[in-house]
């Protein structure tokens, strides 16, 4: 059931990158590497926010530390793992696939956060 | 003896050990420093400007070591642009107490973000310190991208695991944990079965007269967990030491000095000599505190720990850099 959603979301995304680049021969060649999604995750005050971020596959997040000390994004169950974070530093990963990934910051444990990627 | 004043606290320490009055009293003074000590099963306070009223009897013992944590080379935020100036502070005053402490102890935090030149600049300021060694534990910003590789090779020769060890010094033993490795999403500081096993045989044979003190960066006992500020499995460690008469645990993390007395157990964290934190939930987070800039000095500090041979437990005196 969730493969098929999938597809049917995988195959719309072609479609409408597409139907946009349509006009532009040397975009649309390579439909595929139409503008990815992305998202933001803000780290401030000691939590991630949102605490939970629902994504389409193939969304790109980056977190941005904006607290005074240091943390790091790294994956409860081994998918993404960040160096540490200083302040006004950034780190990206993209979900390739569907799922729920929790994560927490090695540094403050009490931190932790989710990705819902559908 | 000590004349009584308004300021000195008294309360029976064989009935529960912890008089919440006494003990509430005795945090309100930990920012401008008090001495809190065991005379003949009493625990006895007295506040730092009271020190200069004792004969002196109480500065003398067997042994005196000073206790520092959280230098945070390399943080330069607005909470404290200077960290190296507060941490050459706090050498000047350990060089400056009246009895000089045979050591240091550090308890972690050495560094901000685990760059060696952090590490660099700290150990050359404590060059200049007049107790020449230096006993560290890793605070978890001494850990950062190598689970604590660089931290093994600089300050771990002859420890065990992660860096855990003991030591023994005129009678006093003394034991470095680490609670910053392996952390758990959602949990506190973590010891782990392997160190836990090591510390139940590090104590096994020793007499239950010898004083122990236990030095970790996170507090051993559960200050506020909301904050991380506890360690899973400080419970199981402490059984280990249940069998002694003194105990002495001291911790650092964070960044303000707070005392408790649980049974023959003293637990006491020491003050940053880099920036203070806010008190437990009196803010939106434990980060780094603002204050202005002519009271950060008055919220740094070190502590100051002397064992006199015949008294229960060590005095325990914080000082602040200004």
């Amino acid at each position: 059931m969730i493969r098929i959603r999938v597809w049917i979301a995988g195959l719309a995304v072609v479609m409408v990158a597409t139907a946009l680049f349509a006009g532009s021969p040397s975009v649309a060649a390579k439909p595929q590497q139409a503008t990815p999604a992305s998202a933001e995750v803000k780290i401030d005050n000691f939590s991630f926010g949102p605490g939970s971020l629902t994504v389409p596959v193939g969304t790109t997040v980056t977190w941005t530390n904006r607290d005074d000390i240091p943390h790091t994004v790294v994956s409860t169950e081994g998918a993404f793992k960040s160096k540490v974070l200083d302040t006004d530093e950034k780190f990206s990963f993209t979900f390739s696939k569907a799922g729920t990934f929790p994560y927490f910051c090695s540094i403050h444990p009490k931190m932790t956060g989710k990705v819902v990627v559908q | 003896m000590i004349e009584k004043s308004k300021d000195e606290l008294l309360y029976d320490h064989n009935k529960d050990g912890v008089d919440r009055r006494g003990f509430l009293k005795c945090m309100a003074w930990a920012g401008t420093g008090a001495l809190c000590v065991m005379q003949g099963g009493v625990l006895k306070s007295y506040s730092l400007s009271q020190m200069s009223q004792m004969d002196g009897k109480m500065g003398m013992g067997e042994l005196s070591f000073v206790q520092i944590s959280d230098s945070h080379m390399g943080f330069n935020k607005a909470a404290n642009p200077d960290v190296v100036g507060t941490l050459k502070a706090a050498v000047e005053k350990i060089n400056g107490l009246p009895i000089a402490p045979e050591f240091m102890l550090h308890t972690g935090d050495i560094s901000h973000l685990s760059k060696p030149e952090e590490f660099d600049t700290v150990d050359q300021i404590l060059k200049s310190a007049a107790p020449k060694d230096v006993f560290f534990v890793p605070g978890e910003h001494d850990l950062l991208n190598d689970d604590g590789k660089q931290y093994l090779e600089r300050y771990g020769k002859g420890t065990k695991g992660a860096g855990w060890y003991s030591f023994d010094k005129k009678g006093v033993h003394f034991i470095g944990l680490v609670n910053v490795l392996n952390l758990k999403a959602g949990g506190l500081g973590t010891l782990g079965a392997e160190q836990l096993e090591w510390l139940e045989n590090d104590v096994k044979h020793l007499q239950h007269s010898t004083p122990i003190v236990v030095f970790a960066h996170i507090p051993l006992w559960s200050v506020y967990p909301e904050w991380g500020w506890g360690t899973e499995d400080s419970a199981q460690a402490l059984g280990y030491l249940k069998k002694f008469g003194s105990v002495t645990v001291l911790n650092g993390h964070i960044h303000q000095t707070m005392q408790k007395v649980e049974g023959k157990v003293t637990f006491h964290t020491a003050a940053s000599t880099a920036f203070p934190q806010p008190q437990p939930g009196k803010a939106d987070s434990p980060g780094p505190m603002k204050v202005p800039a002519e009271q950060l000095k008055s919220l740094l500090g070190i502590t100051d720990v002397k064992y006199v041979r015949g008294q229960h437990a060590l005095s325990v005196v914080d000082s602040t850099l200004g």
